[in-house]
């Protein structure tokens, strides 16, 4: 989940790494109040969830405070890549010497978190690493011990940063190592970190991603930041299909047949188990097939669950067939799903023969489950069918029809 | 007594349906609760959980000898075999 920059500044200020002067408002006149406090030119910027601002003219540079009402204004009206702006975020206009870049991101490789820094900041640090890679210096460092003083030192060091300024940005570097652990960020990034003429470091912005899952451990900081439980930041409204997805999967406790993700092919598809949808997903799609959806099923769920997600996207328009794939690692039991998907079929009206395309899921009371797809004529595989093969067997079945618009 | 769903049914003699004490001993004992009390206290079958049933043997348990019988309509009508 992603933080607003006025969320991701607080964060940031919470940790002990200097910010500036803000103030976030949704109100043009406080914009001017927040103005006239700072003193001085401020920046306006629009407070979206998307990159692009500047550009769009969500970010205003006001010389006085009147101006930077007027500016609050607009920005407040204007959408920027179909979002309307949460508010506005009043700024200093800092006179900065020189700007740097500090991030952690999380590295799903190593499964470790890696530290990035740059003395040459403001812009992506994609670019700078393809134009100036010396100028980009990266450390792994553990998720459990924290980032020593002199890991940090020697990350930024690498970059030719010396004297005053190195032991300046040591403290910074550390602390945001330390903020992204403890609040199980996926990204935390501070682009431009400033260096003022004083020789002080502020941050200027910053942007931050905390992993979706760990929501309900940091409830005490989404809480004091203003973020509601309803508050998913998808990069996109859930379709009806989607929502439609998590009501099958709130309706018992047992299991998991949710997390549903909406596409315009014309394959439904049901599946599941450790890291399975995924790998799923990318074989069907690798074999040319056109996937409906997204899903995921384990964990055992309920006849009634599983009957549900397979009738929710056995009835989305398009869907010609569902394959029904999991991997062995979930241990859910194979006859609970084949009971559900059948059931899916026969209470719409349809045969269970034509509409599953497949069935792979090898496992716990497989014997059980075979006996049921046999009963129905529903063609299955066995572990001896791999992931990619019972995706290909699926993709084979499938009449070439045009995609159908949600 | 005996109820149908598409996979199973369950079939409890009449004997044991009038049986109070059973009756709540097999709703106790049904983890997806296809037995249930009736106001009278005698033995209901759950019609919508007969598909939830997880084969685990628990009410053949409860039951005296073969007053329960779990029956896998997918497969030849055969009954489950006590644990």
């Amino acid at each position: 989940m992603r933080f607003f920059e006025y969320e991701a500044r607080e964060v940031v200020k919470r940790a002990g790494i200097p910010v500036t002067d803000y103030g976030f408002t949704t109100d043009p006149a406080e914009a001017r109040e927040i103005a006239q406090r700072i003193g001085g030119p401020t920046v306006i910027k629009s407070q979206v969830l998307t990159g692009g601002r500047m550009k769009a003219g969500g970010v205003k540079f006001a010389d006085t405070p009147e101006q930077a009402e007027e500016y609050a204004r607009d920005i407040l009206a204007l959408e920027i890549g179909g979002h309307m702006p949460r508010g506005v975020l009043v700024d200093p206009k800092a006179e900065v010497a020189q700007e740097y870049y500090a991030g952690v991101v999380w590295d799903g490789t190593r499964k470790q978190p890696v530290m990035i820094f740059s003395p040459v900041g403001g812009i992506d640090i994609e670019q700078v690493a393809e134009e100036q890679p010396d100028k980009v210096g990266r450390r792994h460092f553990s998720n459990i011990l924290p980032l020593s003083d002199f890991q940090a030192k020697e990350v930024i060091a690498s970059t030719g940063v010396t004297g005053s300024a190195l032991n300046k940005l040591v403290p910074i570097v550390t602390r945001l190592a330390k903020l992204f652990v403890e609040n199980d960020m996926t990204l935390v990034e501070i682009n431009p970190l400033g260096l003022l003429p004083d020789g002080s470091f502020v941050a200027l912005d910053a942007h931050m991603d905390i992993e979706n899952e760990a929501r309900g451990r940091h409830k005490k900081l989404l809480t004091d930041l203003g973020v509601g439980d309803e508050e998913t930041r998808q990069a996109r409204e859930a379709t009806p299909f989607e929502l439609a997805g998590e009501r099958v999967d709130a309706t018992d406790h047992r299991g998991v047949a949710g997390n549903v993700t909406e596409f315009d092919g014309n394959l439904g598809l049901v599946i599941g188990a450790g890291g399975g949808s995924l790998t799923l997903f990318d074989a069907v799609r690798a074999h040319g097939g056109k996937p409906a959806n997204y899903c995921e099923i384990g964990g055992n769920p309920s006849v009634a669950k599983a009957c549900g997600l397979a009738k929710l996207v056995l009835q989305k328009p398009g869907v010609d067939k569902i394959a029904v794939m999991m991997s062995i690692v979930s241990n859910t039991r194979v006859d609970i799903v084949a009971r559900g998907v059948i059931k899916a079929c026969i209470e719409l009206g349809m045969d269970p023969a034509e509409k599953i395309a497949i069935f792979r899921i090898p496992g716990a009371w497989e014997e059980e489950g075979f006996k049921i797809l046999e009963k129905y004529g529903v063609d299955y595989a066995d572990r001896s069918v791999s992931l990619n093969e019972a995706a290909r067997r699926a993709v084979e079945k499938i009449e070439p029809h045009p995609p159908v618009a949600a | 007594m005996r109820a149908d769903g598409i996979f199973i049914a369950v079939e409890v003699s009449d004997e044991a349906a009038s049986d109070a004490a059973l009756a709540a001993k097999l709703a106790e004992a049904c983890p997806v609760d296809i037995f249930a009390q009736a106001g009278s206290g005698t033995l209901e079958l759950v019609e919508r959980n007969l598909d939830e049933c997880v084969l685990c043997g628990l009410c053949l348990t409860a039951a005296p000898d073969a007053t329960v019988k779990i029956i896998k309509l997918y497969d030849g009508e055969a009954t489950l075999a006590p644990a």
